[in-house]
């Protein structure tokens, strides 16, 4: 907890009891240390200079790009691209890949409960070229419908799919899907949205099988402005360049220019130095706790946030019943007694009285909350710095809310 | 806790002219995808005023609230008033501070009745 300098103030006199990871983790002071080290002593750009600084800088940023590469089983560094957050890379796969290869009446499969940033690309591009979008249901656990996945795919040329759900919690089982998947279609290129799965279990791509792997810096401890995408190396070979400009060029004539190879293909312009170094340095700190042990810490935090909030009079909560099938991602609804939704923006506001922050609203997934027939939903979601002292806060300021409300 | 009054709860609980009209002279649906709240507000009006307005919403306590009290407060008011109010006429009538973000729960009302009217200015 020390580790966290935000978790050190107080506002209103009150300490704050921070239930909203999903959204953005808060940053731990190596991570911050790093980043400000880079302002102060050598913030030279990258790939450029022949001094000592610059050096220095690229020196720093490759480490970064090879410490997340491990950090999440990738075979080569190179296959690590530099972005700007998880919609970001979603979007160059959406733009290159699935422009250049995704052709009239071909099929791309999702699913209901995506983020918008692994939904809006695909409903887009499938619309622009008149492709099918086919868009896989819940199970009456809010796990994703294995049979209707399995048989969507079957045709189909692009699989985007999310690895933990940010509003249910849902873990799928990336890994026997895509084993399943492959037998049934071995040509697809599956995408995986790991925005909510890189900060809370361990990931390994390589075991996974997956094509593309998406994911934010600064949902991990790292700082915001930095985000990954990784992809085999057979397919950034392939693929056009997002972004035309600095640093991604070999040669450029009048009439025609030459590129990188990757990842530098992707990464035009100068890039987010200080934010790779963070994210480098997040990366240690969470390789310093364990990745197995991070998802442990939650997953029994989480099974005693299900255990509380159940207990609660009139609420609802949303995704698998059993901690083990799910991330520590708690969303729910309050009602009062005559079966009325308490509005989530009251019950957030109520709880911020007390400086616990949870969000509300559709958490970027309103086909979802279409398909749960909400309008809204509070969510509460715990990282390591969590305690069984925030979720006691959390019930606390629920009680509240039904006492206002009722 | 100041945005939750006792009175912004009792407009919330029991909003005043919470219903429908019959014939109106204009009706608008207001929507604010950021929480979902919806409103439809129908007016009434002759002689240039608003003779009654109705309202009916899906929404957070301080949406409902404040198209409760605005419900009241604009009764009987000219077209030519109405179109005046602004973001601190609100917040003087619900005598609550709000964030940015729940202000637009509180003007949500206000903005969908001047459409009302506008659309019945411009049609009639």
């Amino acid at each position: 907890m020390a580790d966290f300098p935000l978790l050190n103030t107080t506002i209103k006199d009150k300490r704050i009891v921070y239930l909203d990871s999903t959204a953005t983790a808060l940053k731990p002071q190596i991570v911050l240390d790093a980043m400000d080290r880079y302002y102060r002593e050598y913030s030279a750009n990258v790939f450029r200079g022949l001094y000592d600084i610059s050096e220095r800088a690229t020196a720093e940023f490759e480490k970064a790009r090879e410490k997340i590469a491990k950090f999440i089983g990738a075979a080569i560094s190179r296959e690590v691209i530099f972005a700007r957050n998880a919609s970001e890379a979603l979007n160059l796969v959406a733009s290159t890949w699935g422009k250049e290869n995704i052709k009239k009446n071909d099929v791309v499969v999702t699913t209901i409960m995506e983020h918008h940033s692994n939904f809006v690309p695909w409903q887009q591009l499938t619309a622009e070229k008149g492709a099918i979008l086919k868009v896989v249901g819940l199970d009456l656990d809010y796990k994703l419908d294995e049979a209707e996945l399995l048989s969507a795919v079957k045709e189909a040329k692009l699989l985007a799919l999310t690895h933990i759900s940010n509003v249910l919690g849902t873990i799928n089982p990336i890994r026997s899907l895509i084993k399943k998947i492959r037998k049934i279609n071995s040509d697809i290129v599956i995408v995986v949205d790991g925005a909510q799965s890189v900060p809370h279990i361990p990931v390994n791509v390589r075991a996974l099988d997956c094509d593309f792997f998406a994911f934010s810096g600064h949902k991990m401890l790292g700082p915001t402005g930095i985000g990954v995408l990784w992809g085999k190396l057979k397919y950034l070979k392939q693929m056009s360049p997002y972004m035309y400009g600095g640093e991604m060029i070999k040669q450029v004539y009048l009439t025609k220019s030459t590129f990188q190879e990757p990842p530098l293909k992707f990464e035009a312009g100068t890039p987010d130095i200080a934010g790779a170094i963070g994210l480098g340095a997040a990366v240690d700190y969470l390789n310093s706790i364990g990745m197995d042990n991070v998802r442990k810490y939650e997953e029994e935090l989480t099974e005693l946030a299900l255990l509380k909030l159940s207990k609660l009079p009139n609420i609802k909560i949303y995704g698998p019943k059993k901690a083990s099938s799910r991330c520590g991602v708690v969303a729910f609804n309050l009602f009062n007694k005559d079966k009325v939704l308490i509005h989530p923006h009251d019950v957030a506001q109520v709880l911020n009285e007390d400086n616990v922050c949870v969000r509300s609203g559709h958490h970027c997934a309103m086909p979802l909350h279409d398909n749960l027939n909400v309008v809204a939903t509070t969510r509460a979601s715990f990282y390591i710095y969590n305690t069984k002292r925030d979720v006691d806060a959390l019930v606390l300021g629920l009680k509240k809310v039904i006492d206002i409300f009722s | 806790m100041d945005i939750y009054r006792e009175n912004i709860l009792d407009h919330y609980r029991n909003p005043r002219n919470n219903g429908n009209i019959n014939n109106p002279d204009a009706s608008e649906v207001g929507f604010n995808p950021l929480c979902g709240d919806r409103i439809k507000i129908q007016v009434k009006v002759e002689g240039g005023k608003l003779q009654d307005i109705q309202f009916k919403a899906q929404g957070c306590a301080v949406s409902i609230a404040t198209a409760s009290m605005l419900s009241e407060y604009a009764q009987g008011m000219s077209l030519d008033n109405l179109r005046k109010l602004s973001k601190d006429d609100i917040l003087e009538l619900v005598g609550i501070s709000l964030s940015p973000t729940r202000l637009k729960c509180a003007l949500l009302s206000l903005k969908t009745l001047q459409r009302a009217v506008k659309k019945l200015q411009k049609g009639g």
